[in-house]
């Protein structure tokens, strides 16, 4: 087995990859929960923050351009952006503790908080 | 340096800034820092090639060249990041002599993602990004397959640039 001599340590490299990739993806996903409100930073200072169950749009202005981020059904997603690559419009709606929409052009956080139900908070009560 | 060397380097150069272009060009799966790492074909033939120094100054001069071209200072920041760091490991993985180019060019993947999550953390000042991780590390994983056999091929079969 000449091709298994020459790429065993890859196949072992390549393995190892996706099992820490599994493991941690199911880490972060048994500990999610439904976030309580989402916090909005630009440049890494926090200029806002909306409840996840009430519906609401915030235009967001920064230096590089502006950003619409909308909240909906429990839900934010960005709307609309005029930064080049448009991946934090694409990037979809975010609703669990911890997840966020990066706009990087724009130096733009959005990051879902814990709720009132969720989260170590709650735990400790 | 002799004249054909320089016309050498910057071929390799401009082969690496085009396929830079190329990558920006196609479509982009909507998680940010998904994608195939088309310019390190080039970086992986040079460090087999030609050796480690040049595969860093080959780097070096496309991540600076794709930065002002297509880029701001924010964005030259992650791809210095994931260059380096992608090289480092790379460097380091070729020198134990266990692994072949799909091996090197697998760790190289991975390590360039995780060093723009780094910096992206460090520049938003957030530690939330871990959610990228996972995904990052799959897609860093496969996208290094596929540089690591096409450039296994070029090492293999491409007749010019001997040393």
């Amino acid at each position: 087995m000449d091709w298994l001599r020459t790429h065993g340590h890859d196949i072992l490299l390549i393995a190892a990859l996706l099992v820490l990739a599994g493991a941690l993806g199911l880490f972060l996903r048994l500990g999610r929960h439904s976030g309580g409100y989402v916090s909005v930073s630009v440049h890494g200072e926090t200029v806002a923050e909306l409840p996840l169950d009430r519906d609401a749009s915030l235009p967001i202005e920064t230096e590089g351009g502006h950003n619409l981020l909308i909240v909906e059904d429990g839900a934010a997603r960005m709307e609309s952006a005029d930064c080049p690559d448009l991946l934090c419009v694409k990037m979809g709606a975010v609703r669990w503790t911890g997840e966020s929409i990066v706009c990087l052009p724009h130096q733009v956080v959005v990051t879902v908080e814990n709720g009132p139900d969720g989260g170590f908070d709650a735990a400790a009560r | 340096m002799k004249a054909s060397k320089i016309a050498r380097y910057g071929l390799l150069a401009a082969l690496a800034l085009a396929l830079s272009y190329a990558e920006s060009l196609l479509p982009s799966p909507g998680v940010p820092g998904v994608k195939l790492g088309l310019p390190n074909l080039v970086v992986v033939f040079a460090l087999y090639r030609l050796g480690a120094a040049d595969a860093w100054a080959l780097s070096l001069a496309r991540v600076l060249l794709a930065s002002a071209l297509f880029g701001n200072g924010v964005s030259l920041a992650y791809s210095l990041a994931g260059a380096a760091l992608s090289l480092c490991v790379m460097c380091l993985l070729k020198r134990t002599g266990k692994f072949s180019e799909t091996g090197v060019s697998v760790a190289g993947g991975v390590a360039h993602n995780a060093g723009q999550i780094l910096v992206a953390a460090l520049l938003l000042e957030t530690t939330r990004l871990a959610w990228y991780l996972p995904v990052l590390c799959v897609s860093g994983t496969v996208a290094g397959i596929l540089i690591g056999v096409v450039s296994a091929l070029l090492v293999k079969r491409v007749p010019a640039f001997k040393p």
